[in-house]
C-alpha cells in the first residue's frame, strides 16, 4: 500500500436528497465551484446558458446538468456522480434526483453512500419528502445524515427558523429510529456554510458543511466485521513456462468485510472445508495482511475445489446458509413483479433461481406505513420472502452491506429488475 | 507494520478497478481490453496486471486504429503490449473506408467517430461479448451518467434513458447473443487520479504526454499540430496556405486521433511536474484538447448513442 505523503482520509461517498426546489443542484455546483473544482471552460458554457436562458447570476445548478433529454425538459432523470477533491479527501457524489423515479433513484445512489446530505427549504421545513428521503437512507443504511437547512438568505438567516425546523426534524427522527444526524445552516446560493464561513450566519458556532465531509468516518472503519471473501475468479497458470506456476491456485476477489493475514484458519463454502492461508498477493507480489475492500489473491495451504460464486470466511465466524430469505425489496422494472415468475438473484459472486414466497407488506413512502399489498410495481419498497434453488452465505444488510445485499434479474430481458436488503 | 484500517483513495480506486475486471472475466465468456497506448488505458494494463498475474490477462488487447495517430503512441502500444506478452489485435479504419462501411465526407474529415463502426465490425468479427474501457465520468457530462456496466444492443447503441440500475458493486453483465457489455473500470478516476497512479506506479507513458517541441498552427482559438508524420509514410494535418508555423514546447493531455487531438502549451516534462500542472490547470481536459466535443454541447452524448466508446 501506498504511504501517503500527506494525510490522506481515502474517500467518501455521499448523497444529496432533495429537489431541485431545495437548491440541491446549487448545492453540488457550489461544492465543485467552492472546492475549484470547476473550470474556466466549463464556467464559460454555463455562463452563456445562464445568459440565455436570461439569468441575472451565473446559475451554478446547470453543472449538474447532465443529457440531452434532461436538459432539454429542465429536470434530473438519473441518477449522476460528481467528482471532487480536497488534497486530504477524494469525495464522489451521487446525485440523485428528486422527482420523477425517486424511490428507484434514491435507492441506487444510496447503495453506495456513507453519508447522506438531507436538503431542506428554510421556508417551508419538514416535508413528506423529507421524511420519505429520510426514512429511504435509514432503509437502504447510510449511517450518517446531515440536514442541511438551505436557503436561509430568503429566511433572513433566522437562527429561530433554523432551531424550529431542527426541532421539527428531530421529533420525527426520534420516531423513526434516526440516530446520527447533525444539523447545518446553509445559503448554497451565496455560498454561505459550504466551504467558506460567509458573514450571514455568525451566530452558527459549529463546522462548516465541507469540514463535516472532512471528519465524517469512511465506511468499514466503524465497527469490526467478519471476514467475508466471495471468489470472483480462480487463477490456474498451469501451462506457464514456469514450473513454479504448475501448482498455482489463487482464489481472486474483494474483501467485502473483515480482514485477513497469512496464516488465519479459513472456511471455504459451500463445501465447507478448511485450510489456512498461505500467501495474498496483489498482482502476484506477496503482501502480510489484507483490509476490507482490497481486491486480493488468496492462496491455501490445502488443495480444495473452488470456484467462483464459493465464499471464504475464518473458520470462526462462518455465516449460516439460507435457502429462504426475508428481505426489503425496492422495484426498479416497468413490469410489476410477477409472482408467478422464477427470477435470478445474485449475491456477491453467486447467483441462485429464486421464486417469491410472500409478500410480507408494502412500506407507504409518503406515510411511512406497512400496508398490505399483492403486486409490486416500480419505485414500491417492500418486505418479501423469497425461496432460493441454491443456498447464499448471507448476513443481515444492517450487519453488512456487502453479504446483505442482493440484485434482482429477470433472465428473459437480463436486466436489473429489482434490489433487495437482507433482513 | 501496518496500521491503517482505512485505504488511501489510489488504493480504493485500484481496487475497485480491479474488482470490475473480475467480474468482467468472470461473467462474460469472450471480453476484450480495448488499449489505444493513451494514459488512460496504459492504467488499465496495470491493473489488469495487478487483478491476473501471475496468470495472462483473460482477454485480448484491442485497438482501433484510424491510421491518424501519433507514430511515437502506435509504437509505444505495440512495445507494451509485447513486454506484457499479451496478445495485441489492430482493427483499422482504413480497412472499413476500403470495405466501403466507412465513408468520408470529404478526405480530411475525423475518422474519430467512424472508429465506432470499426469497432463494431470488430466485435462481430471476434464474437466480443463485453470490451473493457478507459473512459471516465469526469471527462464529459454525458458519461456522468453511464454505468460501470454499460449496456449496448445489437447495433452498439446505449439507450441513456433505458439504463440497468446499477447498485452497491453487484454488477450485472448479462447479455444476448450479438449484443454487448461495455465495461468502465476507471469510471470513477478523474484526470488528476489518473496522473497520481501512473506517478505512484511508476508507469512509462509515449513521449508525447511531455514537453516536446512540435510544429503547430493557431486555428481559432486552439493549437493544432500540423504536418504530422503517419505511420504510413505519410502527412497528417498539412497547414495550409498563409498559416504561420509555429515552434512550440507542448504535451498532450489526451491523446487519440490526430485530426482531433490538440495539445496544451506546458514545459512539464515529468510526470510530477504534470500532476502539479494538473492540480492547477484551469481548463479541463476535453475542453482544453478535443476538437471533437465543441461541436455541440450534445455531441459526446450523440456519439455514444450511436455505438461510439
Amino acid at each position: 500500500m501506498t504511504t501517503p505523503q500527506i494525510e490522506d482520509h481515502g474517500l467518501l461517498r455521499f448523497l444529496t436528497c432533495g429537489s431541485v426546489d431545495d437548491g440541491k443542484s446549487t448545492l453540488i455546483g457550489r461544492l465543485l465551484f467552492d472546492t475549484k473544482t470547476i473550470l474556466a471552460d466549463t464556467l464559460s458554457a454555463i455562463t452563456r446558458t445562464s445568459e440565455k436562458r436570461g439569468m441575472g447570476a451565473v446559475d451554478l445548478s446547470l453543472l449538474t446538468d447532465g443529457l440531452q433529454a434532461e436538459r432539454e425538459q429542465g429536470i434530473t432523470i438519473d441518477v449522476a456522480y460528481r467528482y471532487f477533491s480536497t488534497g486530504t479527501r477524494k469525495y464522489i457524489i451521487a446525485d440523485a434526483p428528486g422527482h420523477e423515479q425517486y424511490t428507484r433513484n434514491m435507492v441506487t445512489a444510496a447503495s453506495t453512500a456513507n453519508l447522506a446530505i438531507i436538503l431542506i427549504d428554510a421556508r417551508k421545513g419538514v416535508l413528506t419528502q423529507t421524511r420519505r428521503h429520510s426514512k429511504l437512507a435509514a432503509l437502504v443504511g447510510i449511517p450518517h445524515l446531515i440536514v442541511a437547512i438551505n436557503k436561509m438568505d430568503l429566511a433572513d438567516y433566522s437562527q429561530e427558523t433554523y432551531e424550529r425546523i431542527k426541532g421539527e426534524y428531530l421529533e420525527f427522527a426520534a420516531k423513526v429510529g434516526i440516530e446520527d444526524v447533525r444539523f447545518i445552516p446553509l445559503s448554497a446560493l451565496n455560498g454561505d456554510m459550504i466551504v467558506d464561513r460567509g458573514d450571514n450566519l455568525n451566530w452558527y458556532e459549529g463546522p462548516t458543511l465541507l469540514e463535516m465531509l472532512e471528519v465524517a468516518p469512511a465506511a468499514h472503519t466503524e465497527h469490526t466485521e467478519k471476514f467475508r471473501f466471495p471468489v470472483q475468479y480462480v487463477c490456474r497458470p498451469q501451462d506457464s513456462a514456469n514450473p513454479d506456476l504448475h501448482d498455482y491456485r489463487g482464489f481472486m476477489g474483494r474483501i467485502e468485510a473483515g480482514t485477513i493475514k497469512v496464516g488465519d484458519a479459513v472456511t471455504v463454502l459451500p463445501n465447507g472445508l478448511t485450510s489456512t492461508v498461505k500467501a495474498i498477493q496483489i498482482g502476484g507480489v506477496d503482501i502480510p495482511e489484507a483490509i476490507t475492500e482490497q481486491s486480493i489473491t488468496i492462496l491455501l495451504a490445502d488443495e480444495i475445489d473452488t470456484s467462483r460464486g464459493d465464499m471464504i470466511v475464518k473458520s470462526s465466524e462462518v455465516p449460516a446458509a439460507v435457502k429462504q430469505i426475508e428481505a426489503t425489496v425496492c422495484w426498479m422494472a416497468e413490469a410489476p413483479m410477477d409472482r408467478n415468475r422464477t427470477y435470478l438473484i445474485r449475491h456477491t459472486t453467486r447467483d441462485s433461481k429464486a421464486k417469491l414466497a410472500a409478500i410480507d407488506h408494502r412500506l407507504d413512502v409518503n406515510t411511512l406505513e406497512k400496508v398490505p399489498a399483492e403486486k409490486l410495481a416500480m419505485n414500491d419498497i417492500a418486505q418479501v420472502t423469497f425461496k432460493l434453488a441454491q443456498p447464499l452465505f448471507a448476513d443481515p444488510y444492517l450487519e453488512n452491506r456487502g453479504t446483505g445485499a442482493f440484485i434482482i434479474i429477470d433472465e428473459s430481458s437480463n436486466n436489473t429488475v429489482g434490489a433487495g436488503m437482507i433482513l | 507494520m501496518n496500521q491503517r484500517t482505512t485505504l488511501t483513495h489510489l488504493d480504493w480506486l485500484e481496487a475497485e478497478a480491479i474488482h470490475i475486471m473480475r467480474e468482467v472475466a468472470g461473467q462474460c465468456s469472450n471480453p476484450v481490453l480495448l488499449f489505444s497506448g493513451g494514459k488512460d488505458s496504459l492504467c488499465l494494463l496495470r491493473l489488469a496486471e495487478k487483478a491476473f498475474r501471475p496468470g495472462k490477462f483473460p482477454f485480448p488487447l484491442m485497438h482501433i486504429d484510424t491510421g491518424h495517430n501519433y507514430i511515437e503512441v502506435v509504437n509505444f502500444r505495440d512495445q507494451r503490449a509485447a513486454e506484457l506478452g499479451e496478445r495485441l489485435i489492430v482493427r483499422s479504419v482504413e480497412d472499413s473506408m476500403k470495405r466501403g462501411t466507412v465513408v468520408l465526407k470529404h478526405e480530411g474529415e475525423s475518422r474519430n467517430k467512424h472508429q465506432s463502426v470499426t469497432l463494431l465490425e470488430a466485435i462481430e468479427e471476434f464474437g466480443f461479448d463485453a470490451c473493457i474501457g478507459g473512459a471516465r465520468r469526469d471527462e464529459e457530462k454525458a458519461r456522468a451518467k453511464e454505468r460501470i456496466f454499460s449496456f449496448r444492443d445489437e447495433f452498439g447503441q446505449w439507450d441513456p434513458k433505458n439504463q440497468r440500475p446499477e447498485l452497491w458493486s453487484l454488477y450485472n453483465a448479462r447479455s444476448h447473443k450479438g449484443e454487448n457489455i461495455r465495461a468502465f473500470p476507471i469510471s470513477n478516476w478523474t484526470e488528476m487520479d489518473v496522473w497520481q497512479y501512473i506517478e505512484r506506479e511508476g508507469l512509462e507513458l509515449p513521449s508525447i504526454y511531455f514537453a516536446h517541441t512540435r510544429p503547430i498552427v493557431m486555428r481559432q482559438g486552439a493549437i493544432v499540430p500540423v504536418n504530422v508524420p503517419l505511420v504510413s509514410g505519410e502527412v497528417a494535418n498539412p497547414s495550409r496556405p498563409g498559416e504561420e508555423i509555429i515552434d512550440l514546447q507542448v504535451r498532450f493531455r489526451t491523446v487519440g486521433d490526430i485530426s482531433c487531438t490538440a495539445p496544451v502549451e506546458s514545459d512539464a516534462d515529468n510526470v510530477s511536474k504534470i500532476v502539479l500542472e494538473t492540480a492547477t490547470t484551469t481548463i479541463t481536459e476535453r475542453g482544453a484538447t478535443r476538437l471533437d466535443d465543441q461541436t455541440s454541447d450534445a455531441s459526446m452524448e450523440q456519439r455514444k448513442k450511436e455505438g461510439y466508446f
